[in-house]
């Protein structure tokens, strides 16, 4: 995983993602989930590609499982991007790097 | 560039045809389409791959069977093809505007989960609808979920579901299943599944907001409709081949199969083959696909020579 990517938790969402200067893209994944796999790559990439402009970080469904709930996921894996507190936009399922990066580039 | 094989999709068939070419030194490119691994990646435990006396979880499973084919050679992207050409050679495919061109092309595309086609399912598709009991049962812990279908794969995703679901409902137009007994049996004898006999979904309701909250169910017997409440509603009613972009080109059967010559993968234009799902609706199993793969590498790899000669 890039050193770029964060891991996120119901402890550090509010400081990290609701609170931050900067879009944050929020990756909802569990260990089980082939899907979550495939993508981790491309998560991968687009952190280290955004760095400073977005902040990129990971959120297991199975840790918490309350903020997959509170959040409205129903499937795995979701990218939900937060600008100022609020989901801005979202992409339920595994797809292409370039839906990723236009997906992103909407919000910076 | 020109590649001598280009192949599409990268489930078992997918996969096994990479590793038989790159072995054959093709140098093949898998453009391995918006599901890398194919619908081995959306099961569980896999207790009928040889090999695996104590089973293998399909993301497992294909994950080795990619690092098998890259260790010898074989290229694989997360690409999705999105059109081709087939009309001259060398063959042209499209991943949006970034083209490729192979002397050879392996259609390994496999089938896809059929939907109802209603455009509220459509719209909340990962919203509470879904294809896939084992990825997204998970997220209906405490609720009711509904089950379309009667076969085989509807009585297994409705007992997975009661794992984590305090309700499931089968929804089935007709008055009986086609699944097997065992299957039926153990479904209909666990205390959370029920079932409504003679029904339909006319409509799903809900909004990508809040999630579904029902659907509007018809009896197909006296055309009455009515509401159920409900969080979830997962499709199960079979697969479909996945053959869309190749419709002007390949031949098919009428339910858009690829149509193969007995005993090879070849199709109605040499130097096209097809293996797995996508051109197999009988057997549908992970190893018959690999093996087809296995058969559509070596025969692109006879006609790449018999070209050449």
């Amino acid at each position: 995983m890039s050193e770029n990517v964060k891991e996120f938790t119901s402890a550090n969402f509010d400081a990290e993602v609701l609170k931050s200067d900067i879009p944050v893209l929020v990756d909802f994944w569990a260990e089980w989930c082939g899907p979550c796999r495939a993508i981790a790559p491309i998560i991968d990439e687009v952190a280290n590609e955004y760095n400073g402009k977005i902040k990129v970080g990971k959120l297991n469904v199975d840790r918490e499982n309350q903020m997959a709930t509170q959040y409205g996921v129903r499937s795995i894996p979701a990218l939900l991007i937060f600008n100022n507190g609020m989901v801005a936009n979202q992409i339920i399922g595994a797809v292409p790097k370039l839906r990723i990066t236009d997906f992103v580039e909407s919000v910076i | 560039m020109n590649r001598k094989v280009i192949i599409i999709g990268s489930g078992p068939a997918g996969l096994t045809a990479a590793l038989y070419a790159a072995r054959a030194n093709l140098n093949p490119l898998v453009l391995e389409g918006n599901q890398p691994g194919g619908q081995l990646t959306i099961t569980t435990d896999v207790e009928n791959y040889p090999g695996f006396p104590e089973g293998i979880l399909g993301p497992k499973l294909m994950d080795k069977f990619r690092e098998q084919a890259t260790r010898f050679g074989a290229e694989c992207h997360f690409k999705h093809v999105t059109k081709v050409d087939f009309s001259e050679h060398p063959f042209k495919v499209w991943v949006t505007d970034e083209s490729y061109s192979g002397e050879t092309i392996i259609i390994a595309t496999g089938a896809s989960a059929k939907m109802l086609g209603l455009e509220s399912e459509k719209e909340l598709m990962g919203y509470g609808v879904s294809a896939c009991a084992t990825c997204d049962g998970f997220f209906f812990r405490d609720e009711k979920v509904l089950v379309v279908g009667g076969g085989d794969s509807a009585m297994e995703e409705a007992t997975y579901l009661t794992k984590f679901a305090s309700e499931v409902v089968i929804i089935h137009r007709r008055d009986e299943f086609r699944a097997s007994k065992i299957m039926i049996d153990r479904a209909l004898n666990n205390p959370k599944i029920k079932v409504a006999w003679n029904s339909t979904i006319e409509q799903i309701l809900g909004t990508r907001e809040k999630g579904v909250h029902g659907v509007v169910m018809k009896d197909t017997q006296t055309g009455a409709t009515r509401e159920e409440a409900c969080d979830g509603v997962f499709m199960a009613i079979g697969h479909k081949p996945n053959t869309e972009l190749f419709g002007s080109f390949l031949d098919a059967d009428q339910t858009g199969y690829l149509i193969t010559n007995n005993g090879s993968t070849a199709t109605n234009l040499d130097g096209v083959f097809a293996c797995g799902d996508v051109q197999d609706h009988v057997y549908r199993q992970a190893v018959t696909a690999a093996g087809s793969g296995c058969m559509a590498a070596m025969d692109a790899e006879r006609f790449l020579e018999n070209q050449h000669r």
